[in-house]
């Protein structure tokens, strides 16, 4: 079995875009604003500038980082049971994160989301067996902006098994959100052992570590909670406008974040992430449905992998602001090239208008495409042998082979069952079934999943200590209470 | 033969060329013509003409943007002849342009910058992270009549009204106008915080900052 992979780079290309990436880093070097950083790069080596905060790392340095940076790690589920492994051309799903409204599912337009949305949210992507992983999907406008980014994860936690894919918008907030991960894990070292969690990180471009994002970077290899670099250069604005360019600029910004990780703590987990895009030319924006986005992170995820990183990619997203043709045609062909790119993770099911509304229908939809995607990599097993020459001798011709047990026996492998979101109906059948469009087919198996959804087995002693730290963060922004979990769960 | 000047200058700004737009503005001034119309019926003509060209979708930003770096070059050049003779360009007002305290989202800012700069606005661009303070101090500095104000976050969104409510408070909001923009700012923020005005887009800046003016 061929499994089906896809590699735009040849690798004398992948070889001299990591000797630039090493080369951009000597000179110019890169800007970190995180005095703690600085001081640790100065003392491996580096050459530091501390007014202006500009690192200029020697390669000989990053060479030993990219030698204690573990090649695999493993996510494990709340109940303990390993879930998602990073490793090798492993591909996983996630939803994309960080989104500001959803689609409100009677008027197909956006609005602003609340508790409730992310809590049917978080209980829709356990129902739905072709995602692998949860992620902090949008920020609820019900709570002060201040706790925006842990009270996502507190309203997940209370409803998920799954691991989930999370970020932090403040260097304060990660610790909150350390210590609520760290409850339902039983400890730090607990959590260490069997991370639930994965923290986003991103450098900004071009060649910048902010102060924030570089202590969640610190923080995150201090107790061993992978993090997930996503350097975003946006070709032609703030990165170079060839897609080599961009990939160069990326395998620099990747490479720092590396270095500063292992130098902090060897052989925690990291992975080669990202969400570069191309800069369109018309209307200054990033569309994340471009050919050449989707060819940009294809690139970076090799340059990945040929450095012996898990990887990840925010892919499987689209541009437009209504779930229509264009956002099935981008969404598509964006999760093709993701998934046979070989990323390990891959973010931004359920997403759309530029990564920033999530959108339950998009969600459910975009899981058909995942089930596709994931039986396109399995590739083509012979079966059997020989392959169908006794079939064809014995019953050829007859032709029933619907009424064979060879049929039954492998029909499952063969063919990935699509819900009933993909329409395949004769015209009367969907006629009958009342002439639904993919949208409305969407929306009700929403209602459907939500309907199936079983509660986890979180106690109530830890729905509480979660309850209590989410309210302690609150009450320090000024929010004197939490807005009530729904009756009854 | 002046004729030929301000076409070539029109030219120069078609192609993004600064250095020949400096050139030809040096060649203006050792000619004797007068810089404000070397800026009115040469370069002037060039901006309008990518203007033009964007809206028909045959040039595009980096044309755009590039158009704008040459414009910026000329008006350099020409600004001493100007001071000599006592003359300045009219400008249609004053902007003060920032992305707010704790955001270091640029691009859409710096496309608003150059599109404004291009169509006679004097910008002020104070870059990223700017705190509230800074922002006014450079408003009462530069006597600006408009302030814009971009944010990419949710969280730093905030600080828009942070320096509304600043300029309410010092007697000055009559005064400056103020524009808003960033991914997160929608109608309903903008009528919140009570901003003058808000566009999606840098291209929309421009109409934006006019019609806040009365002009």
């Amino acid at each position: 079995m061929i499994r089906p992979k896809l590699e735009l780079l040849d690798i004398d290309l992948v070889n001299q875009i990591i000797t630039e990436g090493i080369a951009i880093l000597e000179n110019p070097g890169i800007r970190v604003h995180n005095q703690e950083a600085l001081e640790i790069l100065a003392n491996a080596g580096a050459k530091v500038d501390f007014q202006a905060q500009v690192a200029w790392i020697p390669e000989k340095i990053i060479r030993q980082a990219l030698k204690t940076v573990p090649h695999e790690f493993t996510l494990f589920d709340l109940n303990g049971n390993p879930a998602v492994h990073y490793f090798g051309d492993k591909i996983h799903f996630d939803p994309g994160s960080g989104g500001l409204t959803i689609i409100d599912s009677q008027t197909e337009r956006p609005r602003l989301p609340k508790t409730n949305d992310l809590i049917k949210f978080v209980k829709l992507v356990e129902t739905l067996p072709q995602i692998d992983a949860q992620s902090t999907a949008f920020v609820c406008s019900d709570v002060t902006p201040e706790i925006g980014d842990l009270y996502r994860l507190y309203l997940a936690l209370n409803y998920m098994n799954k691991p989930i894919i999370t970020g932090a918008f403040r260097k304060d907030t990660w610790w909150t959100m350390k210590e609520m991960l760290s409850a339902v894990a039983g400890g730090d070292q607990a959590l260490a052992l069997r991370p639930t969690a994965v923290f986003d990180v991103c450098p900004s471009p071009p060649l910048l570590w902010s102060e924030t994002t570089c202590q969640n970077l610190i923080d995150c290899a201090r107790f061993s909670i992978p993090a997930q670099l996503i350097s975003m250069p946006l070709a032609g604005a703030t990165a170079p406008i060839t897609l080599t360019g961009a990939v160069v600029q990326h395998t620099a910004e990747s490479l720092s974040g590396v270095v500063i990780h292992q130098l902090v703590k060897e052989g925690a987990p990291i992975v080669w992430g990202g969400s570069p895009a191309i800069f369109d030319m018309r209307e200054g924006s990033t569309p994340m449905g471009a050919v050449e986005t989707w060819m940009i992170n294809s690139a970076y995820v090799q340059v990945g992998k040929a450095l012996g990183l898990p990887t990840h990619a925010y892919m499987g997203m689209s541009d437009t602001k209504i779930v229509d043709a264009q956002c099935g045609l981008e969404s598509m062909g964006s999760n093709f090239v993701a998934a046979t790119s070989g990323a390990n993770m891959i973010s931004g099911c359920g997403m759309l208008d530029l990564e920033s509304c999530l959108s339950f229908e998009k969600l459910v939809i975009d899981a058909e495409m995942i089930g596709m995607v994931k039986r396109f990599v399995k590739g083509i097993e012979v079966r059997d042998n020989p392959i169908a020459l006794s079939l064809m001798q014995k019953y050829g011709h007859k032709g029933e082979f619907l009424t064979l047990p060879h049929t039954r026996k492998w029909y499952r492998e063969e063919q990935y069952m699509p819900s009933d979101v993909i329409d395949r109906a004769s015209y009367e059948g969907w006629k009958s079934r009342g002439e639904k469009s993919t949208f409305e087919r969407a929306r009700d198996r929403v209602e459907k999943l939500i309907t199936s959804y079983q509660p986890t087995k979180i106690t109530e002693e830890l729905r509480q200590e979660l309850r209590v730290i989410t309210l302690r963060a609150a009450q320090s922004f000024g929010m004197q209470s939490l807005p009530p979990l729904p009756q009854g769960e | 033969m002046e004729n030929e000047l301000f076409q070539k200058m029109a030219q120069s700004i078609l192609d993004g060329d600064s250095d020949a737009a400096s050139a030809l503005a040096k060649e203006a001034v050792d000619a004797g013509i007068d810089p404000l119309e070397a800026i009115s019926k040469g370069f002037v003509t060039g901006v309008n003409q990518v203007g033009e060209s964007f809206a028909s979708g045959q040039a595009f930003l980096p044309e755009l943007v590039m158009a704008g770096e040459a414009m910026k070059a000329a008006v350099a050049t020409l600004e001493p002849e100007m001071q000599k003779r006592g003359v300045h360009r009219t400008m249609l007002g004053k902007v003060v342009l920032a992305t707010v305290e704790g955001d270091i989202h640029e691009i859409g800012k710096s496309l608003v910058g150059t599109m404004l700069s291009a169509s006679g606005f004097q910008v002020y661009d104070l870059g990223v992270d700017v705190p509230a303070a800074r922002i006014i101090a450079k408003v009462k500095e530069v006597d600006a009549n408009i302030v814009g104000l971009s944010a990419l976050l949710t969280t730093t969104m905030v600080k828009q009204k942070e320096v509304i409510d600043e300029l309410d408070k010092l007697g000055l909001r009559k005064k400056v106008k103020v524009i808003v923009g960033g991914a997160p700012v929608t109608r309903d923020w903008v009528q919140k915080i009570e901003a003058d005005g808000y566009s999606e887009d840098a291209i929309g800046a421009v109409a934006v900052a006019r019609h806040v003016l009365g002009l």
